[in-house]
């Protein structure tokens, strides 16, 4: 075991190396319109206690949750783009997040169910969401923001190889 | 409907469709039944007894309807009211038993009910994660008993209640025998079921064959030599029930409603304990009363679980159908060197009472009895490696033990077990130590996990550590494991991720006694075999549709 602290924290290109497939860059678009509608809905509803009581410091849980909603929204680009999938010999690879990074390896063999997921933002920039089902429910391996037409020649190619690699639960 | 019990048990997995036991409807409405004569009685209670008394009875009084009936000369009208009712009643029984019938065939195991709204379910042989022989009480009386075929999938098991006790084990058998693939499984299911003899015919006879049903914990104990691999002491398992947390936590509950009434008055908070410690406590005399007769053993088709005082089960788990297993220990117990084991499984049918699956494998045993219950359900796993991070696993953690441990900057978030908390990798298992209050081990064959991920917070980047996750079907283990140096968490991806592919390619457990000449459970193909002839060709081409591409496969199917 490498006595010697590990040289940098966890780098992506060193957990899995080999060149990582992006989403759409049009996926921004949908996440910033995503994380405006929940800001401005969740800012209202949290100045409620303020529209009630008329306490002025009230305004503070509101203020609160504006600015959350505005680092979120200043991180979606990096956030998009830290978005990655890899096709492997034997296993598919995800990987999301740049704070909280989450990488999550299925293989082939294991896939029951691949399913594509359209909502009305993603329907209007031609985008697919589309996700893995194991028999684990934890596994929650899903790659959005991918042009439809490239979604579903994955799903197919996915299924493909399901099958040339199926085996038991 | 008064077809005899049958002379021998027929062979009822000839791929044709069988009806089940005649008295189905009368033991499924069992409670419901012996509640409405019961009901019926007492409110009858005093004018029966004035019947057989002669007393004059006290029925004048106005409003009682009988009274009324016996006053009005309507006795033939509602004589043949009560009548008419139990014809219905009957017919409707028997129409429910006609139209309820399975059938198992080579592949597949299909029942099909209901008289308006009519059901049929299927269930694939080779995704069978168990097979569950449950005696509740009342069918006990009658010697019956149901069968529930636990395909994967949550709410999947195809039950085939009631059967005539005899047939449900002889048909366990070789449903068990078809699932595994051996060829030779048809023949040696007729000798099975040919086997199984009922009682002779007499009234003597069925009265003793009814006797020793109702106490066997096996209902034919010469088709699988029990060779019980643990026993349990009542003794201990009082022991254990009383130092287990759960009793803890109860008596503390007790104690905190006792000082909040006496001394605050406070009997708000009481009214909010007193619903919790029903709780906790009826969980605590459930698993005792579950346990006493407990009882685990190796058969040809897997390993046999047996738990229950009243409602007796059974459960036999076929080889590869445990997906991750937890070794653990209570904390009062450490002085006893006592464990507990647990196990995930793939198929949730925690629906019935009488087919309660159980996820406790063994309710408490030493640790001699924890290895033996290992080396019996994953037979081709625990190899001498093994054993040894095994005995590591339950021990105090000492340099050089095998486990790859969390680094010492590890003590913030892992204050005590930071020397414990760690994992060790072998090709077919992955091992995760964690806690050192609480000493908890868990087991994951590789060729059971289904995917394995890595997560890093921004805390966690600053102490360069990671939390890993095996993904494994739900059940009560989660194989996690935090505040890794982040080097041997990438490593720890990596490596399970291979030997994850390399052991499902291998894997033959869903069928798992095609290759090798049928026989034992523990004759599976060993996973370290090259995977020459390619890991999808080497199966012989079961013709199923694709598992991967539409909805799960193995669920049982809608409605005909």
């Amino acid at each position: 075991m490498p006595a010697a602290p590990a040289p940098a924290a966890l780098v992506p290109t060193e957990l899995v190396p080999g060149p990582w497939r992006r989403v759409s860059s049009r996926y921004l678009v949908v996440d910033l319109i995503g994380t405006l509608i929940s800001t401005v809905v969740l800012t209202a509803v949290a100045s409620i206690p303020f529209w009630l009581s008329g306490v002025f410091v009230l305004l503070a849980i509101p203020g609160v949750v504006f600015v959350v909603g505005v680092v979120v929204a200043a991180f979606t680009p990096r956030r998009v783009r830290a978005i990655g999938y890899q096709l492997r010999e034997d296993d598919f690879v995800v990987r999301r997040g740049i704070m909280f990074q989450r990488f999550a390896a299925v293989p082939y063999g294991r896939m029951q169910l691949v399913d594509i997921n359209r909502g009305p933002l993603d329907r209007a920039m031609g985008l697919a969401e589309l996700k893995l089902v194991t028999a684990a429910s934890a596994s929650n391996v899903a790659v959005p923001g991918l042009p439809l037409a490239d979604a579903e020649e994955l799903r197919d190619r996915l299924v493909e190889l399901a099958e040339s690699r199926r085996a038991g639960l | 409907m008064a077809r005899p019990d049958g002379a021998a048990a027929e062979n009822l997995a000839d791929g044709e469709w069988h009806r089940l036991h005649p008295a189905t409807p009368l033991l499924r409405g069992g409670f419901a039944f012996v509640a409405i004569a019961g009901f019926v009685i007492a409110n009858l209670r005093e004018r029966i007894l004035g019947l057989f008394f002669g007393g004059d009875g006290p029925g004048a009084a106005s409003g009682d309807p009988i009274a009324m009936i016996i006053q009005q000369g309507l006795i033939p009208i509602a004589l043949l009211v009560v009548l008419a009712v139990l014809c219905v009643i009957v017919l409707i029984f028997w129409l429910s038993w006609r139209v309820h019938s399975f059938r198992i065939t080579d592949e597949l195991v299909e029942v099909r009910s209901g008289i308006l709204f009519r059901t049929n379910r299927r269930g694939r042989l080779d995704r069978i994660q168990g097979i569950n022989v449950g005696r509740p009480l009342f069918a006990r009386l009658f010697g019956a008993a149901r069968l529930d075929i636990n395909v994967a999938g949550h709410d999947a098991n195809v039950p085939l209640a009631y059967l005539s006790g005899r047939n449900a084990d002889a048909l366990r058998q070789v449903i068990l025998q078809l699932a595994s693939g051996s060829r030779a499984a048809r023949a040696g299911g007729q000798d099975v079921a040919g086997v199984a003899r009922e009682h002779d015919g007499t009234l003597a006879g069925i009265v003793s064959q009814r006797a020793r049903e109702f106490i066997a914990p096996e209902r034919d104990p010469g088709l699988a030599p029990p060779s019980a691999v643990v026993t349990m002491h009542p003794g201990r398992l009082l022991g254990s029930t009383i130092l287990h947390d759960r009793t803890v936590i109860f008596v503390l509950l007790v104690v905190a409603a006792i000082v909040l009434a006496s001394l605050a008055h406070a009997f708000l908070v009481v009214f909010a304990i007193v619903p919790l410690l029903f709780g906790v406590g009826s969980q605590i005399i459930r698993r005792f009363s579950r346990s006493l007769r407990y009882s685990i053993a190796a058969t040809p088709d897997g390993v046999r679980v047996g738990y229950g005082l009243l409602s007796m089960t059974n459960e036999t788990l076929p080889p590869g159908r445990i997906h991750a297993i937890e070794i653990q220990q209570p904390l009062l117990w450490r002085p006893f060197d006592w464990w507990e084991v647990r196990i995930n499984l793939a198929s949730h049918s925690d629906r019935q009472e009488g087919g309660r699956r159980t996820t406790t494998i063994l309710p408490v045993g030493s640790r001699a009895e924890v290895f033996a219950v290992l080396a019996l359900v994953f037979p081709e796993i625990v190899d001498e490696a093994v054993l040894a991070h095994l005995v590591a696993g339950l021990a105090r953690a000492t340099p050089g033990d095998g486990f790859t441990t969390s680094p010492r900057r590890a003590i913030v978030l892992r204050w005590f077990s930071w020397r414990r908390n760690g994992y060790a990798l072998e090709p077919e298992a992955v091992l995760l130590r964690r806690g050192a209050i609480w000493r908890d081990l868990v087991l994951v064959p590789t060729a059971r996990m289904q995917s394995v991920s890595v997560h890093q917070g921004p805390l966690l980047r600053m102490l360069q550590l990671t939390d890993v996750q095996v993904h494994t079907v739900s059940g009560p283990i989660r194989a996690t494991l935090g505040a890794l140096d982040a080097a041997d968490g990438a490593l720890f991806f990596r490596a399970v991720e291979a030997s994850g592919v390399a052991a499902a390619a291998a894997d033959r457990t869903h069928r798992w006694a095609t290759q090798p000449a049928p026989g034992r459970a523990s004759s599976t193909v060993p996973a370290a075999e090259p995977a020459a002839a390619g890991p999808a060709s080497a199966e012989p081409a079961s013709a199923e549709p694709s598992a991967a591409t539409t909805a799960a496969p193995a669920l049982p199917g809608g409605s005909a």
